[in-house]
């Protein structure tokens, strides 16, 4: 299967190209000099595809086509970059010599292109595109149509799309190692609108991983998409206004887990820490959570959204052990900022594409599961609110302030879910909010495969998860004083 | 029809992508399509990064994309690639052509009204090349980070400074006959410093944009901003729950009039996904609200001759003494609804409200006791029902002086009302983006702390 891999990605990078192991040697023999401490050269092919459904009709799709190459060169903290949409030996000559301009002394070293050690494959080489055909690609679109209106008649409207992307990268390394990677990638999701007495709510569900199409068809994943976005609406219908003010807050599992990718996640991404720029700056081996508390960041779980079997520099992703019962361990690094920190690369170095830099970015974040019922949790609570679903969230790494917000949520009375509150969003402080946490679940759940995280402009698909969490005091920003 | 003051050298590059589209419209016809719209845009650039004084950074830019959606009858395909060789066209042809032949019919689907696409392409001066030396743009970026590093002794650390240059070509044409092209430029200088003051740590920045450098801010301008930005949160405290009266600073107040133009947008309303359904015609401001788009000023960041489907742009009102005048539609959102495109394919071009006459300080004074927030964080927007709640920092003002900087609050309430509330627009207008505000003070929202 490794074989494959490399396979496909040379006989779809370097063959339409005619380029050769003797031509990547040129360019890399271009990029490196003397004063040049690391260089890649990162060629990419995409095709991606969409599909949507809204007014009963499959109305229309989309398909693109992205390749190109990005080179780069770094020397100390100075990184040279260009890239070209073409893939051919004068470009990526042209490319070399730019992105080495950085480096200004020393002569052109030369470097063996060779064959490199290669992880076991987290996911097939496949096209998703090619998984199903386009009538049984429309076909799923209207069925998820029709079982929305079937569940209920306030539905009004519905929205389903559906999209696959097939990628394949070669990452040639200033080591002379070479890596491909073919990555399949799938997303499905239903959105709704309800309506009763005028009023309007929405709600949406979806999913989707590194596989193909016939996914959503197994086990009634489609389905329940369907079922849980006209849930999550006409719980919406029931809403009412959302309190304002700090309290105790439990989040449910899975999803929720976003808490922890923006609270803690990004500010311990590596290039913030190497710069000192984080609120988590210099924490390692410090108390920055409960004892209950234990996250990791995990690239190496098959077939998940957030996961990859190399990162973007060729380096095997890993399960990067963030925070142990509540001690900061460590960060997640690319390799420029692992050298430069003087620790090893974790394999969190991605890019968007070949048309940007990589840098430290997360995976499959996530807690252990600890040691309490759900039900438990709920009933410790007097008054506070569960937040059972999420929207999206950021974070300003300096100050360390976070926000997420709630997309469903309830109120808790006297150990009890009471009545749904409409959504608001949560803030709070990432290196405290987590040594609040007073509860930690046993029902530790990733969420369904949903998750693009933004930075520097740059989006990455990304993963979460989280066993039921209680947290004693968080800021709620509802309307209700 | 190519824009008539382009130096030679891009004249020809035009010239050559308007060949491309036509072929490409041409292909789509041979394969079958009753009907097709395609554009081609390339661009190049330079980025530069600086960071405590050294280059961090330098990336060359330089990316081609090719998009076409075709019609055959009313179905509809789309397809894009960033490889303009012939035989990627053809290809590109093939796969739209392949999605239509798949997609349902549907009724409003189809080209722009032929009367509605443009016919006058004024100069709107958006074409300004710059290609500075690498050397010329970190010295840019250095100069400016020390501007910020040398204002305060409690600026400790810097995210860098970061010159940004870009320049390209865009050309569109569809099968009714509209071919046209223009180059356009844009470039950008921003920093970002860190504040130390025991054992805080806050962040702020600064920038500026410009389709021409000579209008740019100088560097040591944008530093100096970016690190008085940064000190003046330093100190911050959170808030008790509270309702209070909120200003929102002009470099923020923007994504107001953004909520409002997704609620007007012609895709959710036929969507029934606004909150501002049924309500053209309607007071959605109070009456001295004025809000229209300008998509012809000269030089403007936002401005085109045309949208995104060759259908002309004219300054129009979006609202007029606070009555909602006119939704923003693309030509299908239009059909759906009954209406005419107003050339909003693509989004809004220059969105203006009308200064009132007080600057940030007089807003201060007006608003007496309350909340200036000058940073937002989170997507807490719901445009369905119009549902507002947001992470904010900001300064804590009394008797219309500001006291001391807050953070770690949220801001909540429903557009609806805050639209409503709208007490007053300052005339502190901020020019540098695609929309442009002064200061608004809003009459209540939810302050939710500790």
């Amino acid at each position: 299967m490794n074989h494959d891999t490399l396979a496909i990605a040379h006989r779809t990078l370097l063959d339409p190209a005619g380029l050769a192991g003797g031509d990547l040697d040129r360019v890399m023999g271009q990029l490196l000099g003397a004063a040049v401490d690391a260089a890649d050269v990162y060629l990419q092919a995409t095709r991606y595809e969409a599909w949507m459904l809204e007014d009963g009709i499959v109305k229309e799709g989309s398909h693109s086509i992205e390749q190109g190459a990005g080179v780069r060169a770094v020397s100390g903290e100075k990184t040279g970059f260009a890239y070209s949409d073409e893939i051919a030996l004068p470009t990526l000559l042209e490319a070399a010599k730019n992105a080495r301009a950085i480096a200004r002394q020393g002569a052109p070293g030369r470097q063996e292109i060779a064959g490199a050690d290669r992880p076991p494959a987290l996911y097939l080489p496949i096209d998703p595109l090619q998984s199903l055909s386009e009538e049984d690609k429309i076909a799923l679109l209207k069925r998820l149509d029709e079982e929305c209106r079937q569940i209920d008649p306030r539905v009004e409207q519905v929205c389903v799309s559906l999209s696959g992307s097939h990628e394949v990268v070669l990452v040639i390394g200033q080591d002379g190692a070479v890596h491909g990677d073919v990555r399949p990638l799938v997303r499905l999701n239903v959105s709704v609108i309800v309506e009763e007495n005028g009023r309007r709510e929405q709600g949406s569900s979806g999913g989707g991983g590194r596989t193909d199409y016939r996914y959503f068809l197994e086990e009634g994943r489609a389905s329940s998409y369907a079922r849980e976005a006209v849930r999550q609406a006409l719980v919406n219908l029931e809403a009412e206004e959302a309190p304002a003010g700090t309290m105790t807050v439990v989040l449910g599992s899975g999803w929720p887990g976003i808490l922890l990718h923006e609270a803690i996640g990004h500010g311990l991404e590596g290039d913030f820490n190497r710069k000192g720029t984080s609120a988590f700056s210099g924490r390692v081996g410090e108390r920055v959570a409960s004892p209950l508390c234990t996250v990791v960041d995990d690239g190496t779980l098959p077939g998940r959204r957030g996961s990859l079997t190399i990162d973007d520099e060729g380096t095997p992703t890993s399960c990067t052990t963030l925070i142990e019962n509540g001690i900061l361990k460590g960060y997640m690094q690319d390799k420029l900022n692992a050298r430069l920190m003087g620790v090893a690369p974790t394999g969190n170095g991605r890019r968007e594409s070949y048309q940007h830099l990589p840098m430290p970015r997360m995976t499959n974040t996530y807690m252990l599961a600890g040691p309490h019922d759900p039900e438990e949790i709920i009933r410790s609570v007097k008054k506070g609110l569960y937040a059972k679903n999420f929207g999206g969230g950021q974070v300003d790494i300096t100050s360390g302030k976070f926000v997420f917000s709630a997309s469903e949520a309830y109120l808790i009375e006297d150990g009890r879910i009471t009545r749904p509150v409409k959504g608001a969003t949560l803030i709070g402080n990432g290196p405290d909010v987590l040594t609040r946490v007073s509860m930690v679940g046993n029902d530790l759940e990733l969420d369904t495969g949903v998750g693009t995280c933004g930075k520097d402009g740059q989006s990455v698909p990304v993963g979460v998860g989280q066993p039921t969490l209680k947290v004693d005091g968080l800021t709620v920003g509802g309307t209700r004083v | 029809m190519s824009q008539s003051t382009l130096p030679p050298t891009e004249q020809t590059q035009l010239s050559q992508l308007e060949s491309l589209v036509a072929d490409c419209l041409e292909e789509a016809s041979r394969q079958g399509a009753t009907g097709a719209e395609a554009g081609v845009s390339v661009e190049s650039g330079l980025s530069v990064t600086a960071r405590l004084g050294e280059v961090e950074t330098v990336e060359h830019h330089r990316s081609r994309g090719l998009g076409l959606t075709v019609y055959i009858g009313r179905r509809k395909g789309s397809a894009s690639t960033s490889d303009l060789s012939r035989a990627a066209m053809r290809e590109t042809v093939a796969a739209a052509c392949r999605i239509a032949r798949h997609a349902a019919e549907d009724e409003y689907a189809g080209l722009p009204d032929p009367d509605l696409l443009a016919t006058e392409f004024p100069d709107l001066d958006v074409y300004h090349p710059w290609e500075p030396e690498a050397d010329t743009a970190i010295g840019i970026a250095i100069a400016c980070e020390d501007a910020a590093r040398n204002y305060h002794p409690d600026i400790a650390n810097s995210e860098g400074a970061s010159l940004n240059t870009f320049q390209g070509f865009r050309v569109m044409g569809n099968s009714l006959g509209f071919l046209h092209g223009y180059a356009s430029s844009r470039h950008s200088l921003s920093v970002s410093v860190i504040g130390e003051r025991d054992g805080e740590m806050q962040r702020d920045d600064w920038w500026t944009v410009a389709r021409d450098a000579a209008d740019l801010e100088v560097p040591e301008e944008v530093g100096r901003k970016a690190a008085e930005r940064a000190i003046r949160r330093l100190g911050a405290r959170t808030l008790s729950t509270r309702q209070c009266p909120v200003i929102y600073a002009a470099d923020i107040a923007g994504s107001l009039l953004g909520h409002f133009v997704g609620a007007i947008r012609g895709g959710n309303l036929y969507r029934k996904s606004s909150f501002l359904l049924d309500h053209l015609g309607k007071p959605v401001f109070p009456e001295f609200v004025q809000i229209h788009e300008q998509p012809h000023l000269r030089k403007a960041l936002g401005s085109v001759p045309y949208d995104a489907e060759g259908v002309r742009t004219a300054p129009h009102y979006l609202a007029r003494n606070g009555v909602l005048e006119s939704y923003v539609l693309s030509t299908y959102s239009a059909r759906k609804l009954g209406l005419k495109s107003t050339g909003n394919a693509g989004g809004v071009h220059n969105l203006i409200i009308e200064p009132g006459e007080l600057d940030l300080p007089g807003l201060l004074r007006r608003m007496d006791t309350g909340l200036l927030v000058t940073d937002l964080m989170g997507q807490g927007v719901n445009l369905v029902t119009g549902d507002y709640s947001r992470g904010a920092a900001g300064f804590w003002v009394e008797n219309g002086f500001i006291q001391y900087p807050v953070e770690e609050i949220t801001i909540a309430g429903n557009l609806r009302d805050m639209f409503k509330g709208i007490l007053a627009v300052g005339n502190d207008v901020d020019l540098r983006g695609n929309t442009r505000t002064g200061s608004i003070l809003i009459e209540k929202m939810t302050v939710a702390g500790n």
